[in-house]
Protein backbone atom coordinates (compact mmCIF):
# COMPACT_ATOMS: atom_id res chain seq x y z
CA UNK A 1 0.00 0.00 0.00
CA UNK A 2 1.26 3.43 -1.42
CA UNK A 3 0.80 5.68 1.94
CA UNK A 4 2.76 8.40 1.03
CA UNK A 5 0.31 8.92 -1.66
CA UNK A 6 -2.15 9.26 0.48
CA UNK A 7 -0.33 12.18 2.87
CA UNK A 8 0.31 13.73 -0.16
CA UNK A 9 -2.32 14.89 -1.35
CA UNK A 10 -3.71 18.60 -0.48
CA UNK A 11 -6.56 18.82 2.19
CA UNK A 12 -10.04 19.98 -0.44
CA UNK A 13 -10.31 23.88 0.30
CA UNK A 14 -12.50 24.68 2.93
CA UNK A 15 -16.32 26.24 2.20
CA UNK A 16 -16.61 23.99 -0.92
CA UNK A 17 -18.21 20.44 -1.46
CA UNK A 18 -15.46 18.03 -0.59
CA UNK A 19 -15.42 16.20 -4.17
CA UNK A 20 -15.23 18.31 -7.28
CA UNK A 21 -18.65 18.05 -9.17
CA UNK A 22 -17.71 15.92 -12.05
CA UNK A 23 -17.20 12.79 -9.86
CA UNK A 24 -20.86 12.93 -8.20
CA UNK A 25 -23.37 11.61 -10.54
CA UNK A 26 -22.45 7.92 -11.53
CA UNK A 27 -22.31 7.32 -15.35
CA UNK A 28 -23.88 4.46 -17.50
CA UNK A 29 -20.58 2.38 -17.87
CA UNK A 30 -19.28 0.33 -15.42
CA UNK A 31 -18.05 0.16 -12.40
CA UNK A 32 -16.00 -1.91 -9.75
CA UNK A 33 -16.34 -2.80 -5.73
CA UNK A 34 -13.47 -0.91 -4.19
CA UNK A 35 -11.02 -3.03 -2.55
CA UNK A 36 -7.92 -1.70 -0.59
CA UNK A 37 -5.73 -3.92 -2.19
CA UNK A 38 -6.32 -2.22 -5.56
CA UNK A 39 -6.06 1.19 -4.28
CA UNK A 40 -2.65 1.95 -5.99
CA UNK A 41 -4.04 -0.36 -9.55
CA UNK A 42 -7.01 2.23 -9.42
CA UNK A 43 -5.26 5.32 -8.83
CA UNK A 44 -2.58 4.33 -11.65
CA UNK A 45 -4.89 2.65 -14.30
CA UNK A 46 -4.70 5.33 -17.40
CA UNK A 47 -8.29 3.79 -18.37
CA UNK A 48 -9.67 4.46 -14.88
CA UNK A 49 -13.20 2.92 -13.95
CA UNK A 50 -16.55 4.51 -14.43
CA UNK A 51 -17.18 4.23 -11.00
CA UNK A 52 -16.55 2.63 -7.56
CA UNK A 53 -18.52 1.08 -5.31
CA UNK A 54 -18.21 0.32 -1.86
CA UNK A 55 -19.84 -1.59 1.34
CA UNK A 56 -21.31 1.29 3.56
CA UNK A 57 -21.00 -1.12 6.97
CA UNK A 58 -16.75 -1.02 5.78
CA UNK A 59 -16.52 2.71 6.53
CA UNK A 60 -18.63 3.27 9.48
CA UNK A 61 -15.92 3.01 11.85
CA UNK A 62 -14.46 6.62 13.56
CA UNK A 63 -10.88 6.99 11.22
CA UNK A 64 -8.23 5.54 10.38
CA UNK A 65 -6.85 4.26 6.86
CA UNK A 66 -10.16 3.04 5.65
CA UNK A 67 -11.37 6.58 5.55
CA UNK A 68 -8.08 8.25 3.87
CA UNK A 69 -8.39 5.43 1.11
CA UNK A 70 -11.92 6.40 0.47
CA UNK A 71 -11.31 10.22 0.70
CA UNK A 72 -8.49 9.41 -1.78
CA UNK A 73 -10.27 7.75 -4.24
CA UNK A 74 -13.48 10.02 -3.70
CA UNK A 75 -11.60 12.88 -5.29
CA UNK A 76 -11.03 10.78 -8.46
CA UNK A 77 -14.13 8.88 -9.17
CA UNK A 78 -17.89 8.64 -8.71
CA UNK A 79 -18.83 7.22 -5.92
CA UNK A 80 -21.85 4.53 -5.56
CA UNK A 81 -23.05 3.33 -1.25
CA UNK A 82 -24.29 -0.25 -1.37
CA UNK A 83 -25.54 -1.24 2.08
CA UNK A 84 -25.26 -5.06 3.11
CA UNK A 85 -26.70 -4.83 6.72
CA UNK A 86 -29.37 -2.67 7.21
CA UNK A 87 -31.99 -5.81 7.27
CA UNK A 88 -34.66 -4.20 5.54
CA UNK A 89 -36.56 -7.29 4.72
CA UNK A 90 -36.85 -8.64 8.71
CA UNK A 91 -39.88 -8.11 11.27
CA UNK A 92 -38.27 -5.48 13.37
CA UNK A 93 -37.50 -1.43 12.92
CA UNK A 94 -34.54 -0.94 11.47
CA UNK A 95 -31.77 0.54 14.17
CA UNK A 96 -31.34 3.82 14.49
CA UNK A 97 -27.97 3.98 15.24
CA UNK A 98 -27.52 2.19 11.80
CA UNK A 99 -29.38 4.40 9.90
CA UNK A 100 -27.15 7.41 11.50
CA UNK A 101 -24.52 6.32 10.76
CA UNK A 102 -25.61 5.55 7.30
CA UNK A 103 -26.65 9.17 6.80
CA UNK A 104 -22.94 10.29 8.10
CA UNK A 105 -21.74 8.50 4.97
CA UNK A 106 -23.81 9.78 2.99
CA UNK A 107 -23.43 13.17 4.14
CA UNK A 108 -19.79 12.85 4.10
CA UNK A 109 -18.80 11.22 0.73
CA UNK A 110 -21.67 12.55 -1.20
CA UNK A 111 -22.41 9.35 -2.97
CA UNK A 112 -24.18 9.01 -6.82
CA UNK A 113 -26.20 6.12 -5.97
CA UNK A 114 -27.56 4.70 -2.34
CA UNK A 115 -28.54 0.97 -2.61
CA UNK A 116 -29.92 -1.80 0.01
CA UNK A 117 -30.62 -5.07 -0.26
CA UNK A 118 -34.28 -7.17 0.05
CA UNK A 119 -33.24 -9.16 2.75
CA UNK A 120 -32.78 -9.39 6.27
CA UNK A 121 -29.25 -10.14 8.36
CA UNK A 122 -30.23 -9.15 12.09
CA UNK A 123 -32.90 -10.54 14.91
CA UNK A 124 -32.76 -9.71 18.36
CA UNK A 125 -29.78 -8.31 18.02
CA UNK A 126 -28.09 -11.22 16.90
CA UNK A 127 -26.27 -9.94 13.22
CA UNK A 128 -26.24 -13.27 11.18
CA UNK A 129 -23.70 -12.14 8.54
CA UNK A 130 -25.78 -13.53 5.67
CA UNK A 131 -28.47 -11.81 2.93
CA UNK A 132 -31.14 -14.23 4.75
CA UNK A 133 -34.63 -14.35 2.28
CA UNK A 134 -38.02 -13.59 3.26
CA UNK A 135 -41.39 -14.92 2.15
CA UNK A 136 -43.73 -12.15 -0.07
CA UNK A 137 -46.98 -11.69 1.49
CA UNK A 138 -48.70 -8.50 2.26
CA UNK A 139 -47.64 -8.52 5.95
CA UNK A 140 -43.43 -8.67 4.65
CA UNK A 141 -44.71 -6.09 2.25
CA UNK A 142 -46.19 -3.35 4.92
CA UNK A 143 -42.95 -4.35 6.78
CA UNK A 144 -40.08 -3.50 4.13
CA UNK A 145 -41.94 -0.29 2.49
CA UNK A 146 -41.95 0.18 6.04
CA UNK A 147 -38.49 0.25 6.15
CA UNK A 148 -37.36 1.63 2.61
CA UNK A 149 -39.49 4.98 3.85
CA UNK A 150 -37.81 5.13 6.71
CA UNK A 151 -34.34 4.73 5.40
CA UNK A 152 -35.42 7.53 2.69
CA UNK A 153 -36.78 10.03 5.25
CA UNK A 154 -33.13 9.50 7.40
CA UNK A 155 -30.68 9.61 4.30
CA UNK A 156 -32.88 12.22 2.60
CA UNK A 157 -33.28 11.23 -0.86
CA UNK A 158 -34.11 7.62 -3.41
CA UNK A 159 -32.72 4.38 -2.35
CA UNK A 160 -32.31 1.52 -4.51
CA UNK A 161 -33.26 -2.00 -3.70
CA UNK A 162 -31.36 -4.84 -4.77
CA UNK A 163 -33.65 -8.21 -5.80
CA UNK A 164 -31.58 -11.12 -3.80
CA UNK A 165 -30.08 -14.28 -4.80
CA UNK A 166 -32.17 -16.81 -2.55
CA UNK A 167 -31.98 -21.28 -2.05
CA UNK A 168 -35.10 -21.44 0.00
CA UNK A 169 -38.87 -20.92 -0.92
CA UNK A 170 -41.14 -20.53 1.80
CA UNK A 171 -44.82 -22.38 1.40
CA UNK A 172 -46.73 -19.13 3.15
CA UNK A 173 -45.44 -16.95 0.08
CA UNK A 174 -48.67 -15.45 -1.73
CA UNK A 175 -47.14 -13.66 -4.37
CA UNK A 176 -43.67 -13.74 -7.17
CA UNK A 177 -40.91 -11.65 -6.33
CA UNK A 178 -41.43 -9.22 -9.17
CA UNK A 179 -44.86 -8.70 -7.86
CA UNK A 180 -43.68 -8.09 -4.89
CA UNK A 181 -40.96 -6.12 -5.86
CA UNK A 182 -42.85 -3.68 -8.25
CA UNK A 183 -44.86 -3.04 -5.41
CA UNK A 184 -42.89 -1.54 -3.22
CA UNK A 185 -41.47 0.71 -5.94
CA UNK A 186 -45.65 1.93 -6.17
CA UNK A 187 -45.36 2.15 -2.55
CA UNK A 188 -42.19 3.84 -1.25
CA UNK A 189 -40.47 5.21 -4.46
CA UNK A 190 -37.34 3.97 -4.20
CA UNK A 191 -35.30 2.92 -7.01
CA UNK A 192 -34.11 -0.85 -7.94
CA UNK A 193 -30.42 -2.40 -8.72
CA UNK A 194 -31.21 -4.74 -10.74
CA UNK A 195 -28.41 -8.22 -10.03
CA UNK A 196 -28.32 -10.26 -12.91
CA UNK A 197 -26.34 -12.86 -11.39
CA UNK A 198 -28.94 -13.08 -8.38
CA UNK A 199 -31.79 -13.55 -11.05
CA UNK A 200 -29.77 -16.58 -12.94
CA UNK A 201 -29.41 -18.01 -9.44
CA UNK A 202 -32.14 -17.88 -8.06
CA UNK A 203 -33.98 -19.17 -11.69
CA UNK A 204 -31.58 -21.86 -11.37
CA UNK A 205 -32.07 -22.86 -8.21
CA UNK A 206 -35.95 -22.39 -7.82
CA UNK A 207 -36.32 -23.85 -11.59
CA UNK A 208 -38.09 -20.31 -13.24
CA UNK A 209 -37.01 -19.10 -16.64
CA UNK A 210 -34.66 -16.09 -16.07
CA UNK A 211 -36.33 -14.02 -19.07
CA UNK A 212 -39.67 -14.34 -17.74
CA UNK A 213 -38.37 -13.12 -14.41
CA UNK A 214 -37.03 -10.05 -16.47
CA UNK A 215 -39.65 -9.76 -18.44
CA UNK A 216 -42.42 -9.08 -15.65
CA UNK A 217 -39.33 -6.88 -13.86
CA UNK A 218 -40.21 -3.02 -13.40
CA UNK A 219 -37.40 -2.57 -15.46
CA UNK A 220 -37.95 1.24 -15.84
CA UNK A 221 -36.89 2.22 -12.15
CA UNK A 222 -33.94 0.16 -12.66
CA UNK A 223 -30.89 2.30 -11.55
CA UNK A 224 -28.08 0.68 -11.36
CA UNK A 225 -27.12 -3.64 -12.60
CA UNK A 226 -24.44 -5.76 -10.44
CA UNK A 227 -22.55 -8.53 -12.30
CA UNK A 228 -20.99 -11.10 -9.84
CA UNK A 229 -19.60 -14.47 -10.33
CA UNK A 230 -21.33 -17.83 -8.84
CA UNK A 231 -20.44 -21.25 -7.25
CA UNK A 232 -22.40 -24.37 -8.35
CA UNK A 233 -23.02 -27.10 -5.89
CA UNK A 234 -25.97 -29.67 -5.83
CA UNK A 235 -29.39 -29.68 -4.08
CA UNK A 236 -30.97 -32.34 -1.66
CA UNK A 237 -31.99 -34.41 -5.56
CA UNK A 238 -28.42 -33.93 -7.12
CA UNK A 239 -29.67 -31.01 -9.32
CA UNK A 240 -27.45 -27.41 -9.97
CA UNK A 241 -27.60 -25.39 -6.98
CA UNK A 242 -25.72 -22.04 -7.63
CA UNK A 243 -24.41 -20.13 -4.70
CA UNK A 244 -24.03 -16.27 -4.80
CA UNK A 245 -20.56 -16.15 -4.13
CA UNK A 246 -18.81 -13.27 -5.66
CA UNK A 247 -15.33 -14.96 -6.15
CA UNK A 248 -15.08 -15.80 -9.69
CA UNK A 249 -15.32 -14.21 -13.37
CA UNK A 250 -19.07 -13.41 -14.42
CA UNK A 251 -20.93 -16.45 -16.14
CA UNK A 252 -21.28 -16.54 -19.86
CA UNK A 253 -25.35 -16.86 -19.02
CA UNK A 254 -25.12 -14.03 -16.94
CA UNK A 255 -23.21 -11.92 -20.02
CA UNK A 256 -25.81 -13.01 -22.39
CA UNK A 257 -28.96 -12.17 -20.16
CA UNK A 258 -27.40 -8.68 -19.17
CA UNK A 259 -26.57 -8.27 -22.98
CA UNK A 260 -30.32 -8.64 -23.01
CA UNK A 261 -31.08 -6.11 -20.24
CA UNK A 262 -29.49 -3.22 -21.75
CA UNK A 263 -29.95 -3.74 -25.72
CA UNK A 264 -33.42 -3.33 -23.77
CA UNK A 265 -33.55 -0.73 -21.28
CA UNK A 266 -30.48 0.55 -22.46
CA UNK A 267 -27.29 2.18 -20.89
CA UNK A 268 -27.35 1.72 -16.86
CA UNK A 269 -24.63 1.99 -14.49
CA UNK A 270 -23.10 -1.63 -14.34
CA UNK A 271 -21.18 -2.88 -10.83
CA UNK A 272 -18.50 -5.87 -11.04
CA UNK A 273 -18.88 -7.08 -7.62
CA UNK A 274 -16.09 -9.72 -6.94
CA UNK A 275 -15.44 -10.37 -2.93
CA UNK A 276 -13.29 -12.68 -2.11
CA UNK A 277 -10.78 -14.58 -3.81
CA UNK A 278 -10.00 -10.92 -4.99
CA UNK A 279 -7.89 -11.34 -8.82
CA UNK A 280 -5.13 -9.00 -9.39
CA UNK A 281 -6.33 -5.62 -10.56
CA UNK A 282 -6.24 -6.39 -14.55
CA UNK A 283 -8.61 -9.40 -13.70
CA UNK A 284 -11.39 -7.27 -12.80
CA UNK A 285 -10.75 -4.23 -14.97
CA UNK A 286 -11.05 -6.35 -17.72
CA UNK A 287 -14.60 -7.60 -16.40
CA UNK A 288 -15.57 -3.84 -16.23
CA UNK A 289 -13.88 -3.43 -19.70
CA UNK A 290 -16.57 -6.37 -21.13
CA UNK A 291 -19.51 -4.83 -19.55
CA UNK A 292 -18.61 -1.28 -21.07
CA UNK A 293 -18.13 -3.34 -24.51
CA UNK A 294 -22.08 -4.28 -23.59
CA UNK A 295 -22.84 -0.78 -22.49
CA UNK A 296 -21.29 0.79 -25.52
CA UNK A 297 -23.44 -1.55 -27.99
CA UNK A 298 -26.62 -0.95 -26.27
CA UNK A 299 -26.17 3.02 -26.11
CA UNK A 300 -25.58 2.45 -29.72
CA UNK A 301 -28.51 0.74 -30.35
CA UNK A 302 -30.40 2.62 -28.37
CA UNK A 303 -29.63 5.88 -30.14
CA UNK A 304 -31.02 3.65 -32.94
CA UNK A 305 -34.33 3.62 -31.74
CA UNK A 306 -34.12 0.26 -30.93
CA UNK A 307 -35.43 -0.13 -26.90
CA UNK A 308 -38.91 -1.21 -26.96
CA UNK A 309 -38.08 -0.54 -23.01
CA UNK A 310 -39.36 -4.57 -22.17
CA UNK A 311 -37.72 -7.35 -22.03
CA UNK A 312 -39.53 -9.39 -25.22
CA UNK A 313 -40.12 -13.00 -25.50
CA UNK A 314 -38.63 -12.62 -28.99
CA UNK A 315 -35.09 -12.33 -27.54
CA UNK A 316 -33.12 -15.52 -26.68
CA UNK B 1 -49.73 -13.22 24.25
CA UNK B 2 -47.58 -13.37 21.27
CA UNK B 3 -45.83 -9.92 20.41
CA UNK B 4 -45.63 -8.22 16.92
CA UNK B 5 -42.69 -10.32 15.93
CA UNK B 6 -44.38 -13.35 16.85
CA UNK B 7 -46.74 -13.20 14.51
CA UNK B 8 -44.93 -11.75 11.16
CA UNK B 9 -45.19 -14.03 8.18
CA UNK B 10 -41.20 -14.44 8.37
CA UNK B 11 -40.43 -16.71 11.23
CA UNK B 12 -37.14 -14.75 11.83
CA UNK B 13 -36.58 -16.57 15.05
CA UNK B 14 -36.78 -20.19 13.88
CA UNK B 15 -34.65 -19.06 10.75
CA UNK B 16 -32.02 -17.71 13.25
CA UNK B 17 -32.20 -20.36 16.01
CA UNK B 18 -31.90 -23.30 12.96
CA UNK B 19 -28.73 -21.67 11.68
CA UNK B 20 -27.05 -20.96 14.53
CA UNK B 21 -28.05 -24.77 15.66
CA UNK B 22 -27.56 -27.20 13.19
CA UNK B 23 -29.69 -29.37 15.60
CA UNK B 24 -32.51 -27.49 15.31
CA UNK B 25 -34.75 -27.93 12.20
CA UNK B 26 -35.51 -25.40 10.07
CA UNK B 27 -38.90 -23.40 9.92
CA UNK B 28 -41.90 -25.45 8.67
CA UNK B 29 -42.45 -22.58 5.92
CA UNK B 30 -38.97 -22.93 4.36
CA UNK B 31 -38.85 -25.24 1.78
CA UNK B 32 -37.80 -26.13 -1.92
CA UNK B 33 -38.91 -25.27 -5.22
CA UNK B 34 -41.65 -27.88 -6.61
CA UNK B 35 -41.62 -30.00 -3.59
CA UNK B 36 -38.32 -30.16 -3.47
CA UNK B 37 -36.52 -30.96 -0.14
CA UNK B 38 -34.75 -28.42 1.29
CA UNK B 39 -32.19 -29.69 3.54
CA UNK B 40 -28.94 -28.67 1.66
CA UNK B 41 -30.66 -25.57 0.51
CA UNK B 42 -30.95 -24.51 4.06
CA UNK B 43 -27.55 -25.68 5.15
CA UNK B 44 -26.02 -22.85 2.60
CA UNK B 45 -27.25 -20.40 4.79
CA UNK B 46 -25.80 -22.14 7.76
CA UNK B 47 -22.76 -22.40 5.94
CA UNK B 48 -22.62 -18.55 5.09
CA UNK B 49 -23.39 -17.66 8.22
CA UNK B 50 -20.87 -19.67 10.19
CA UNK B 51 -17.87 -19.61 7.69
CA UNK B 52 -18.04 -15.74 7.11
CA UNK B 53 -18.18 -15.32 10.44
CA UNK B 54 -14.54 -17.62 10.93
CA UNK B 55 -13.56 -15.61 8.33
CA UNK B 56 -13.72 -12.72 9.83
CA UNK B 57 -11.78 -13.86 13.18
CA UNK B 58 -9.19 -15.36 10.77
CA UNK B 59 -9.07 -11.66 9.49
CA UNK B 60 -8.78 -10.51 12.92
CA UNK B 61 -6.74 -12.87 14.58
CA UNK B 62 -4.22 -14.01 11.87
CA UNK B 63 -0.91 -14.58 14.34
CA UNK B 64 -3.28 -16.89 16.31
CA UNK B 65 -4.08 -18.79 13.00
CA UNK B 66 -0.78 -18.98 12.37
CA UNK B 67 0.54 -20.51 15.74
CA UNK B 68 -2.44 -22.85 15.99
CA UNK B 69 -2.67 -24.01 12.39
CA UNK B 70 -5.64 -23.47 9.85
CA UNK B 71 -7.92 -26.51 11.13
CA UNK B 72 -7.17 -25.70 14.89
CA UNK B 73 -8.03 -22.43 14.77
CA UNK B 74 -11.20 -22.69 12.45
CA UNK B 75 -12.61 -25.26 14.63
CA UNK B 76 -12.35 -23.17 17.41
CA UNK B 77 -13.00 -20.50 16.08
CA UNK B 78 -16.55 -21.75 14.99
CA UNK B 79 -17.09 -23.01 18.75
CA UNK B 80 -16.72 -18.97 19.08
CA UNK B 81 -19.42 -17.84 16.79
CA UNK B 82 -21.78 -20.22 18.00
CA UNK B 83 -21.15 -19.31 21.43
CA UNK B 84 -21.13 -15.36 20.81
CA UNK B 85 -22.73 -14.47 17.78
CA UNK B 86 -22.28 -11.01 17.11
CA UNK B 87 -24.51 -8.24 18.14
CA UNK B 88 -23.48 -5.55 15.60
CA UNK B 89 -23.46 -5.43 11.77
CA UNK B 90 -20.13 -3.97 12.28
CA UNK B 91 -17.77 -7.16 11.92
CA UNK B 92 -14.85 -4.74 12.94
CA UNK B 93 -16.18 -4.61 16.36
CA UNK B 94 -16.27 -8.69 16.16
CA UNK B 95 -14.06 -10.93 18.71
CA UNK B 96 -13.58 -8.52 21.56
CA UNK B 97 -14.91 -11.76 23.54
CA UNK B 98 -12.42 -13.99 21.55
CA UNK B 99 -9.07 -13.85 23.79
CA UNK B 100 -11.31 -14.79 27.07
CA UNK B 101 -12.72 -17.60 25.05
CA UNK B 102 -9.31 -18.73 24.32
CA UNK B 103 -7.88 -18.00 27.55
CA UNK B 104 -10.51 -21.12 28.54
CA UNK B 105 -10.26 -23.28 25.37
CA UNK B 106 -9.72 -26.56 26.59
CA UNK B 107 -7.61 -27.70 23.64
CA UNK B 108 -5.06 -24.45 23.64
CA UNK B 109 -4.19 -25.14 27.31
CA UNK B 110 -0.79 -25.71 25.79
CA UNK B 111 -0.59 -22.68 24.56
CA UNK B 112 -1.55 -20.42 27.35
CA UNK B 113 0.46 -17.38 25.75
CA UNK B 114 -2.58 -17.68 23.09
CA UNK B 115 -5.04 -15.66 24.87
CA UNK B 116 -2.62 -12.69 25.49
CA UNK B 117 -1.40 -12.94 21.32
CA UNK B 118 -5.24 -12.73 20.65
CA UNK B 119 -5.82 -9.15 22.68
CA UNK B 120 -2.87 -7.67 21.13
CA UNK B 121 -4.54 -8.22 17.54
CA UNK B 122 -8.68 -7.05 18.83
CA UNK B 123 -6.69 -4.24 19.82
CA UNK B 124 -4.68 -3.82 16.61
CA UNK B 125 -7.85 -3.61 14.54
CA UNK B 126 -9.48 -0.96 17.37
CA UNK B 127 -6.21 0.81 16.84
CA UNK B 128 -7.09 0.17 12.82
CA UNK B 129 -10.80 2.04 13.22
CA UNK B 130 -9.91 4.33 15.62
CA UNK B 131 -10.72 8.15 15.49
CA UNK B 132 -8.02 10.31 13.70
CA UNK B 133 -7.04 12.38 16.54
CA UNK B 134 -3.24 14.77 17.18
CA UNK B 135 -1.29 12.95 19.68
CA UNK B 136 0.12 14.89 22.78
CA UNK B 137 2.92 17.58 21.44
CA UNK B 138 6.17 17.50 23.19
CA UNK B 139 5.52 21.26 23.66
CA UNK B 140 2.31 20.80 25.20
CA UNK B 141 3.81 18.82 27.63
CA UNK B 142 6.70 21.22 28.11
CA UNK B 143 4.49 24.41 28.29
CA UNK B 144 2.93 22.46 31.77
CA UNK B 145 5.13 24.37 35.11
CA UNK B 146 7.15 21.39 36.45
CA UNK B 147 6.04 22.19 39.79
CA UNK B 148 2.89 21.01 38.76
CA UNK B 149 4.02 18.27 36.42
CA UNK B 150 3.39 15.02 39.17
CA UNK B 151 -0.46 15.86 38.72
CA UNK B 152 -0.63 15.93 35.31
CA UNK B 153 -3.39 13.73 33.80
CA UNK B 154 -4.07 12.68 30.39
CA UNK B 155 -6.17 12.30 27.92
CA UNK B 156 -5.59 8.49 26.42
CA UNK B 157 -5.96 8.50 22.30
CA UNK B 158 -8.72 5.84 20.92
CA UNK B 159 -6.70 3.74 19.44
CA UNK B 160 -4.30 3.49 22.89
CA UNK B 161 -4.15 -0.12 24.41
CA UNK B 162 -2.18 -2.14 26.81
CA UNK B 163 -1.65 -5.76 26.88
CA UNK B 164 0.51 -6.77 30.00
CA UNK B 165 1.52 -10.26 30.07
CA UNK B 166 3.45 -13.03 31.65
CA UNK B 167 4.26 -14.57 28.08
CA UNK B 168 6.91 -12.96 25.57
CA UNK B 169 3.98 -11.16 23.71
CA UNK B 170 5.16 -9.31 21.22
CA UNK B 171 7.73 -11.67 20.51
CA UNK B 172 5.04 -13.91 19.00
CA UNK B 173 2.81 -11.31 17.79
CA UNK B 174 5.43 -10.00 15.50
CA UNK B 175 7.09 -13.37 14.56
CA UNK B 176 3.97 -14.92 13.49
CA UNK B 177 2.77 -11.36 11.87
CA UNK B 178 5.38 -11.80 9.20
CA UNK B 179 5.84 -13.35 6.44
CA UNK B 180 9.33 -14.94 7.37
CA UNK B 181 9.96 -18.15 9.40
CA UNK B 182 9.07 -18.06 12.87
CA UNK B 183 12.72 -18.55 14.87
CA UNK B 184 12.84 -20.11 18.15
CA UNK B 185 10.79 -17.52 20.84
CA UNK B 186 11.49 -18.08 24.51
CA UNK B 187 7.87 -17.97 25.11
CA UNK B 188 8.13 -17.52 29.26
CA UNK B 189 9.56 -14.35 29.12
CA UNK B 190 7.26 -11.77 30.25
CA UNK B 191 6.89 -8.97 27.82
CA UNK B 192 4.11 -6.14 27.71
CA UNK B 193 2.71 -4.43 24.86
CA UNK B 194 1.24 -0.68 23.99
CA UNK B 195 -0.60 -0.89 20.71
CA UNK B 196 -1.13 3.22 19.31
CA UNK B 197 -1.89 5.00 15.91
CA UNK B 198 0.08 8.51 16.10
CA UNK B 199 -0.98 8.31 12.09
CA UNK B 200 -2.52 6.35 10.00
CA UNK B 201 -0.14 3.45 10.72
CA UNK B 202 -0.13 0.81 13.98
CA UNK B 203 2.71 1.11 16.13
CA UNK B 204 3.04 -2.19 18.57
CA UNK B 205 5.62 -1.22 21.36
CA UNK B 206 7.07 -3.95 23.78
CA UNK B 207 7.63 -1.56 26.27
CA UNK B 208 10.87 -1.63 28.45
CA UNK B 209 10.45 -3.17 32.40
CA UNK B 210 8.36 -0.80 34.73
CA UNK B 211 6.81 0.56 31.46
CA UNK B 212 3.96 -1.34 31.64
CA UNK B 213 3.04 -0.42 35.18
CA UNK B 214 3.40 3.36 34.47
CA UNK B 215 0.97 2.89 31.49
CA UNK B 216 -1.60 1.18 33.22
CA UNK B 217 -1.70 4.22 35.68
CA UNK B 218 -1.87 7.47 33.39
CA UNK B 219 -4.52 4.80 30.92
CA UNK B 220 -6.79 4.35 33.73
CA UNK B 221 -6.83 8.34 35.07
CA UNK B 222 -3.95 8.60 37.10
CA UNK B 223 -1.40 11.36 37.21
CA UNK B 224 1.76 11.31 35.93
CA UNK B 225 3.16 10.88 39.53
CA UNK B 226 1.55 8.28 40.80
CA UNK B 227 2.65 6.36 37.58
CA UNK B 228 5.84 6.82 38.34
CA UNK B 229 5.83 5.74 41.61
CA UNK B 230 4.24 2.35 40.05
CA UNK B 231 6.72 2.19 37.27
CA UNK B 232 9.53 2.48 40.01
CA UNK B 233 7.62 0.10 42.54
CA UNK B 234 7.96 -2.62 39.50
CA UNK B 235 11.43 -2.24 38.23
CA UNK B 236 14.67 -0.76 39.84
CA UNK B 237 15.60 0.02 36.19
CA UNK B 238 12.62 2.50 35.55
CA UNK B 239 13.97 5.64 34.37
CA UNK B 240 11.02 8.46 34.41
CA UNK B 241 12.44 10.60 31.40
CA UNK B 242 12.37 7.37 29.36
CA UNK B 243 8.79 6.92 30.03
CA UNK B 244 7.99 10.25 29.47
CA UNK B 245 9.54 9.98 26.09
CA UNK B 246 7.41 7.02 25.25
CA UNK B 247 4.35 8.99 26.12
CA UNK B 248 5.06 11.36 23.30
CA UNK B 249 6.73 8.67 20.81
CA UNK B 250 3.59 6.17 20.98
CA UNK B 251 1.37 9.26 20.87
CA UNK B 252 -0.90 6.98 23.36
CA UNK B 253 -2.58 10.32 24.62
CA UNK B 254 -4.32 13.33 22.71
CA UNK B 255 -4.44 15.79 26.01
CA UNK B 256 -2.43 16.61 29.48
CA UNK B 257 -4.41 17.79 31.71
CA UNK B 258 -3.41 19.62 35.18
CA UNK B 259 -5.48 19.16 38.22
CA UNK B 260 -7.09 22.59 39.81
Amino acid sequence: MNRTRLSQDPAPAAGTSRFAARTARIPASAGVGFKHTHLDAILDDPDPVGFLEVHAENYMGDGGFPHRALERVRRDFPLSLHGVCMSIGGPQPLSEDHLARFKALVDRYEPGLVSEHLAWSTHDDVFMNDLLPLPYTDETLAHVCDHIDRMQEVIGRQMLLENPSTYVVFENSTMSETDFIREIVHRTGCGLLLDVNNVFVSATNHGFSPLSYLMDYPMEHVGEIHLAGHAVQEDDEGEPLLIDSHDAPVADAVWDLYAIVVRQAGPIPTLIEWDSDLPEWPVLRSEAAAADRILDEAAHSFMMGKSHGKISHAVG
Amino acid sequence: MPSADDIHDLDAVGFRAAILDPARARPQTVTGPHGKQADKRFNVYRNNVTVSLINALADTFPAVQRITGESFFRDMAREFVRAHPPVSPLLFLYGHEFPAFVADFEHAARMPYLADVARVERAWLTAYHAADLEPLAPQALAAIDPACLADVTFRPHPAAALVRSGFAVFDIFDANRSQDTVGRIDAARAQSVLVTRPGTEIMVTALPDGHDAFFERLLSGGTLGEAAEAGMEAAETFDINEAIGGILSTGAFIAAETAQ
